[in-house]
């Protein structure tokens, strides 16, 4: 699946396109098809994203799991952090990432 | 140390207003990012991974309890906590919100910081010796020529739209403690044999994907010519860099390129105009700067004795402590490398414990290292047992300056949108293996230092061992380097061979260090035991 992500332009966190709004949780994200190009160019001119792009994704039993190491730590947060991450309750969340 | 006037101040002032104009109008819709991106670089603004990332200057890594104070304050009211050193003697908040930046940045100027030219393609925070001003070794505080530097290159329209980033470096001892030959342009102030101070002058140095190390293009430069001459290199790199190209637009690139014997001769060349533009500020405006860095009031007839019964102060003070200038005095380095810990990670609570410790016992004076740690210059040496005590209550008292876990690594890609891997665990894997004291005083002087990316913010090229994170096919990978070193011997670490996964590079500097204890001369440290046998011993050792 194609996902989008960006970052909110006033506090610069991470996003994900859910249909019909940016999510802070991954596990929103929804497959856009071959609508990404027009989405990201409707919602950065709107000013409701800063520096949108797709990536490749896939829909897991744990939800949606991006595909690069990278975009999966966007979506956690630090793994050294796990204090910090979206989900701190989590002991095994760090997992997820590797 | 250096105290700004009202015109630094109503900069600075000014400045914090242009930008927060400027983020209103971001935020309005007035600016598109592509707009809006290369105003809040100069301001140190970066997007990373997670949030927006400031980058706060800490000139030539000095600065004082209250500007501590401050930036606890900040990373408890604007961020998540906590702040991280760099290796550029700076430090940097992980979590910043773009509409709060200004406010930031305003409070920042009320203790005389700021975050300009800590970005973009300006000349970057001038650094230095850590010790300047209270080692034992050096000629003269290098710090008043930094803060020249610094004043002489802030705001200059000519340095503001350079082809690259530029990093200038200031030590005045023979002992580099400030990896100078790493960096685009250095200076060490030397003595001629007429007894004059001057600089000795290095250009062309850099890591990043192509590392170089500096060449010397003279040997002595009179002090009061010096801007004549830093506007000779810039102009001769101006002219020449190749703008058409990011990867080689470091002057470090025309250097290799022209090669020396050429780019010192266009140098000189464009010296000799500039000299007799009769530009350089005369002697008494380096006075004026200079009278800011008076050394403080150190008390006379101290005793030396320190009781050190207890083998964990011991430790301490043999490890943390190097000699001070003044006699009955010590440096004292804070470790921020505890094991298992992030490196250069600091709280806010500890921040503001070391404000309190730097004024009751080192005249409120600070310094951040280009290591990652921090230092309190100027302690009674009958202070130590109860700066100990102060530094062992908020975990600031580890032991391990210059060994096998006192690491430098970047944020890698736990942090950065640059990296290719985490840095991070790595360091903490590495101090968790290594973490028992006896075996690491045993192994003796490591630099390890490691990168998530060959963009090389965790200086891998100039580690005794550097560990390079790469990204293979979606996977991180490590690239084992053996050799490098940012002291007065600088070398260029080499790539041992094949990457390994994170466990698997951790055992392979396991298997380098076992190596190099089996085949060590007394007296060797590793780099000199590398520097001895050479790489084969050692590739046979890791990959075995």
């Amino acid at each position: 699946m194609k996902v989008l992500t960006g970052n909110d332009l006033k506090t610069g966190a991470v996003t994900w396109w859910d249909g019909v709004q940016w999510s802070l949780h991954v596990e929103d994200a929804v497959d856009v098809g071959d609508h990404a190009d027009a989405i990201m160019a409707r919602e950065q001119a709107a000013q409701r994203v800063n520096g949108p792009y797709a990536i490749d994704a896939e829909k897991t039993a744990d939800g949606v799991r991006p595909a690069h190491i990278k975009d999966r730590i966007r979506a956690l947060g630090p793994t050294v952090r796990p204090d910090l991450t979206l989900k701190p309750a989590d002991p095994e969340i760090g997992n997820w990432v590797i | 140390m250096y105290k700004y006037d009202q015109y630094d101040q109503a900069m600075v002032d000014a400045r914090v207003e242009e930008f927060r104009d400027q983020t209103r109008r971001r935020i309005a819709g007035h600016m598109n990012d592509d707009q809006f991106k290369p105003l809040r670089l100069k301001n140190g603004l970066y997007l990373q991974l997670h949030a927006y990332m400031l980058r706060v200057a800490i000139p030539y890594g000095t600065f004082n309890a209250v500007q501590m104070r401050k930036l606890a304050h900040i990373a408890r009211t604007y961020d998540r906590g906590y702040g991280h050193f760099t290796t550029r003697q700076n430090i940097q908040y992980n979590w910043i919100k773009l509409e709060q930046a200004p406010d930031i940045l305003a409070e920042l100027a009320t203790v005389e910081m700021h975050a300009i030219q800590t970005s973009g393609e300006s000349i970057r925070n001038v650094s230095a010796d850590q010790y300047a001003g209270a080692a034992a070794d050096e000629i003269i505080d290098p710090r008043p020529w930094a803060e020249t530097i610094r004043q002489m290159t802030n705001f200059m329209p000519e340095f503001s739209y350079l082809p690259r980033k530029f990093k200038i470096a200031v030590i005045a001892s023979k002992v580099d403690r400030a990896a100078l030959r790493w960096h685009d342009f250095a200076l060490r102030i030397v003595r001629n044999e007429a007894g004059e101070i001057g600089f000795e002058v290095y250009a062309g140095g850099g890591m990043g994907r192509t590392p170089f190390i500096a060449h010397k293009i003279r040997d002595f430069l009179p002090t009061t010519q010096i801007f004549s001459y830093l506007q000779a290199v810039l102009r001769v790199w101006n002219r020449n860099a190749r703008r058409d190209n990011i990867h080689k637009q470091r002057m470090k690139i025309l250097v290799h390129e022209l090669g020396q014997e050429e780019f010192s001769r266009q140098v000189e060349e464009a010296f000799t105009h500039f000299l007799s533009l009769g530009q350089d500020f005369p002697q008494a405006e380096y006075d004026r700067i200079a009278a800011y860095f008076t050394p403080p009031p150190f008390e006379q007839g101290l005793s030396e004795d320190l009781d050190l019964s207890d083998p964990a102060f011991a430790a301490w003070v043999r490890l943390q402590t190097v000699a001070h200038q003044a006699p009955g005095y010590a440096i004292a380095n804070i470790s921020l490398k505890p094991v298992g810990g992030i490196p250069g990670d600091i709280s806010a609570d500890q921040m503001d414990r070391v404000a309190d410790l730097a004024e009751r016992f080192s005249f409120g004076e600070i310094r951040a290292t280009h290591a990652q740690n921090l230092v309190l210059p100027h302690v009674r040496k009958i202070d130590l047992p109860a700066l100990w005590q102060e530094l062992r209550a908020v975990g600031l008292a580890d032991a391990n300056l210059d060994l096998v876990t006192d690491i430098i690594a970047c944020p890698g890609l736990d942090y950065c949108s640059l990296a290719n891997a985490r840095s991070i665990p790595v360091a903490q894997k590495i101090a968790e293996r290594f973490a028992d004291l006896e075996r690491q005083e045993d192994i003796g002087e490591l630099k390890i230092k490691i990168s998530g990316c060959i963009n090389a913010c965790g200086h891998h090229h100039a580690g005794n061992i550097g560990i390079l994170g790469v990204d293979k096919k979606g996977t991180e990978n490590y690239q084992l380097l053996l050799g490098g070193s940012g002291d007065e011997e600088t070398s260029q670490a080499k790539i041992t061979g094949p990457g390994f996964d994170e466990d698997g590079v951790v055992n392979a500097l396991e298997r380098a260090v076992d190596h190099y204890r089996a085949v060590r001369q007394p007296g060797e440290r590793f780099i000199d035991t590398y520097r001895r046998v050479g790489m084969d011993g050692f590739k046979e050792a890791i990959y075995v």
